[in-house]
């Protein structure tokens, strides 16, 4: 029997390599290694030549000279004096910052539109499919630049405050909403550490109390449990998690000495606490409100994905309709959510890109953007951008797929 | 006795029915249908009168402002004069710049008849493919329509659409001669005659042969307005089809090498924003290509584009190949057919049925992302509105009518691109429901 079952031991012939399966794919990809190896040297060739002709070389050394230019909106300090690789890191916050935001505000939108859309309201319902389809069949870029625009037409300009009867007045004597963007309240600290107490290793000291609430908060849940598994009584943690959460915070920032710095019109314009320039509101939320949309849609094909019988079967078993959902349905519709969502919040990342159209600095506006046309670096600086963005969303689908694996369904 | 209760009843007992009672007014009509749709709740009527009080101040301040519209005024300060004070928007800006919003401040106004005639015959060209029903000769059109639009759009020189024809049509021709023996000689065989008839047809074409051509020559940067997004969107969404399917089949291949560069170039692509691609188009690909060539920024971005596109299609298409049961795979290994019978005779034509929602999808997100190329100071309906029009001195200062219409005219292709992409699902479900 081996006989048939031994591949043919004739000698080899040239043309096994066209004709044999055994060495085709061999022959397929000498011939597709050649061709990319001639594509990447041609590339490689053209680009020399025309760098040597234009006179350039690749260096990476601008990074290190100063940006020479200004960047309104940062979370770090900066001038003009400062390096091209500090501009692109001030540009790298920005990016994250506006992400994140628009990550937050976009599921809040979507998680309400998603419910409303299944709502036996049919009022709702319509408005609500009428919110998804406008939004999701508009380019965001349209978004942005339309509510930008209402930003700068609509909002008073800082003069407006001004006078004895001004035309526009602050919301509770807190808020300033102006065409330049709006000011908040700001923190800071009389008895903190770092530069005139303010430093940033204070808000360290707040997120780690916060940290530490919140892994106290878990042990306390998890030994309720424990208790309600061995006794079936559950105590009531309720008190005990809230005065974990806010009182070490509380008695943290009173230790630092919390006040808050009120925006005041000073001049022409306002100053003291936090101005969230016009370009990041817009920007954040026409994100939100297009993504929201989208997410609006994977929320409404989750619940609906959780079966009728699901929710009957918990209900004959007794649950209340509230831990139905908590118990039941959102476990397994959260399977399916969870996924399309976190493409979404991938997709935010990429699309905050656009914020080039509106003057806001993320990384795209100063890397991709100013230092690009200062320098004259293009090849550099377009390869950094896509390397920062390569990061980013390859982290958040290592993060996906590791989700992914834990959730799913253990079959066999 | 027994028959006496039949027959004769007691008086008390009715002998016929009464006449059917209207349910109560609160459980008929309109009424039961607001009280089950609308107030089923004290919650549900909560949300009624919210929705109202949206709905209102929606329409309160957007109707006045559309209803009372101007629509034959010059310049602005002039529509205002009209307004006299009064709510109303100002669309003769639509109007007087109609023909910048649709092709661009540069393209020959004289022509304008042939991009329109193209976006005409582009319907004509698109129906066999949308609509099964139609007759199939009419597919011969669709094949002759890249040439057509080409000639119409760009116009010059007849000689050059022709070619590429005769290149189209040889490299057919040498396919079907060779794919009797292997579908992999039959295509890089017909690849080749296209490229070497191209290549010894573009030495003939003499030079300035577009000088006194019957359709003057316009050059792709005077392309503009919507057209410029209508022609990135279909001519990228048509290149980046057989590119992602081409991408989907090397990411499954069992050749380690060519799968590994499949799954670098879509993960690539995917990861990065199509800001920067576009990017790389303005301002890297020139030196890409060798010194000397000057490849105009059109067909640098609708490569870029493509490339972008055809990475997500090709990830739809393999959610397609993936969700096809394994028999089907050996299936049509025991007929004994070849790696290429298998995906064009079984695999693909069910994969491609399961992807098309899917492929929709990029395609309409593709059609929107096609505004991004305002960034890189293309003029399309975006970018002539950012550029040209907000610096136009009668126009200064007028945002809302011109972004509300560039939103209706993408809310328009797309909504009804989705809508075609739902019928096309219930069309296509052949399973038993």
């Amino acid at each position: 029997m081996s006989a048939i079952t031994d591949p043919p031991q004739g000698s080899f012939s040239l043309s096994m390599l066209i004709n044999d399966t055994r060495y085709r794919s061999y022959t397929f990809q000498a011939v597709a290694a050649i061709i990319l190896a001639l594509c990447l040297g041609f590339f490689y060739l053209n680009v020399s030549t025309n760098l040597a002709a234009a006179g350039l070389n690749i260096s990476y050394e601008f990074l290190g000279s100063p940006a020479g230019y200004d960047i309104n909106q940062r979370l770090i300090e900066y001038d003009s004096q400062s390096s091209n690789a500090r501009a692109a890191m001030v540009g790298i916050l920005n990016t994250l910052l506006v992400a994140f935001l628009a990550c937050v505000t976009a599921t809040f939108f979507g998680v309400i539109a998603g419910v409303l859309r299944l709502s036996n309201n049919w009022l709702v319902r319509k408005l609500m499919a009428f919110y998804v389809e406008i939004f999701r069949n508009i380019p965001v870029l349209i978004w942005i630049l339309i509510i930008f625009t209402i930003m700068i037409a609509v909002l008073p300009g800082p003069r407006a405050f001004r006078g004895d009867e001004p035309e526009a007045s602050m919301l509770f004597d807190l808020f300033a909403f102006t065409n330049r963007g709006v000011y908040t309240p700001g923190p800071y600290f009389t008895r903190g550490l770092g530069p005139e107490g303010n430093g940033g290793i204070n808000w360290l000291f707040v997120i780690g109390v916060l940290i530490a609430s919140f892994f106290a908060t878990r042990m306390v849940t998890s030994r309720a449990n424990a208790t309600q598994e061995a006794t079936g009584v559950r105590p009531n943690t309720l008190w005990t998690n809230l005065a974990i959460w806010f009182l070490p915070v509380i008695v943290l920032l009173f230790v630092l000495g919390l006040k808050w710095d009120i925006p005041e019109l000073k001049g022409f314009n306002f100053a003291g606490g936090i101005k969230v320039g016009g370009p990041l509101i817009a920007l954040w939320f026409a994100l939100s409100i297009y993504t929201g949309a989208f997410i609006a849609e994977n929320v409404r094909a989750g619940i609906q994905a959780v079966s009728k019988g699901q929710t009957e079967a918990a209900g004959a078993l007794g649950l209340r309709s509230g831990r139905i959902m908590s118990l039941v349905v959102l476990p397994q519709a959260l399977r399916v959510i969870i996924p399309p969502l976190i493409s979404q919040y991938l997709n935010i990342t990429k699309n905050s890109s656009l914020a080039i159209a509106v003057g806001y600095a993320d990384i795209t506006a100063t890397l991709g953007g100013i230092t690009l046309n200062q320098t004259g670096r293009a090849i550099e600086c377009v390869l950094l951008l896509m390397l920062f963005y390569l990061t980013i969303s390859l982290l958040i689908s290592t993060f996906m797929n590791i989700y992914n694996n834990a959730v799913k369904l253990k079959e066999r | 006795m027994v028959e006496n209760t039949t027959t004769h009843s007691a008086a008390f007992v009715r002998t016929e029915t009464l006449p059917e009672l209207d349910p109560p007014v609160t459980e008929r009509g309109i009424v039961k249908w607001m009280r089950e749709n609308l107030f089923s709740t004290i919650p549900n009527a909560i949300l009624t009168l919210l929705a109202f009080v949206v709905i209102y101040s929606i329409l309160s301040s957007a109707l006045p402002w559309i209803l009372g519209g101007v629509w034959t005024t010059s310049s602005l300060s002039e529509c205002r004069e009209v307004l006299d004070g009064a709510t109303g928007a100002c669309f003769s800006v639509l109007t007087e710049r109609w023909n910048q919003l649709m092709f661009g401040f540069v393209y020959p106004s004289d022509q304008y008849w042939r991009p329109t005639l193209a976006f005409v015959l582009l319907f004509v060209a698109a129906a066999p493919v949308m609509f099964f029903d139609l007759p199939r000769k009419l597919l011969i059109f669709t094949a002759l329509f890249p040439f057509i639009a080409y000639y119409l759009i760009w116009g010059g020189t007849i000689l050059v659409p022709i070619l590429a024809l005769v290149g189209v049509i040889g490299g057919v021709m040498v396919y079907r001669k060779l794919v009797q023996s292997s579908f992999a000689m039959g295509f890089f065989g017909g690849v080749i005659a296209a490229v070497a008839i191209w290549f010894i047809g573009g030495l003939l074409i003499p030079e300035g042969a577009s000088d006194n051509a019957a359709l003057q020559a316009v050059p792709s940067r005077d392309l503009g307005g919507f057209m410029l997004n209508m022609m990135l969107g279909v001519v990228c969404v048509s290149l980046s089809i057989p590119l992602g399917i081409a991408l989907a089949l090397g990411r499954q291949s069992s050749m380690p090498l060519i799968k590994w560069i499949c799954v670098i170039f879509i993960e690539f692509i995917r990861g990065v924003p199509l800001i920067t691609l576009l990017f790389v188009a303005s301002v890297m690909l020139a030196y890409l290509f060798p010194p000397g060539t000057t490849t105009d920024l059109f067909l640098r971005v609708v490569i870029m584009i493509t490339m972008f596109s055809s990475a997500y299609i090709a990830e739809v298409i393999r959610g397609g190949l993936a969700a096809l049961p394994k028999g089907q795979y050996e299936a049509a290994d025991s007929l004994g057919l070849d790696y290429a019978q298998a995906m064009r005779l079984i695999i693909l034509p069910q994969a491609l049925k399961i992807s098309i929602p899917g492929i929709v999808n990029i395609a309409v997100g593709l059609f929107k992302d096609t505004t991004l190329v305002s960034v890189i100071s293309m003029f399309d309906v975006v970018g002539m509105i950012r550029g040209p029009l907000s610096a136009a001195t009668e126009w200064n200062g007028i945002y809302w009518e011109l972004y509300g219409f560039a939103a209706l005219l993408f809310f328009v292709v797309c909504y009804g691109i989705s809508q075609y992409s739902q019928w096309l699902e219930r069309r296509l479900a052949t399973d038993h429901r």
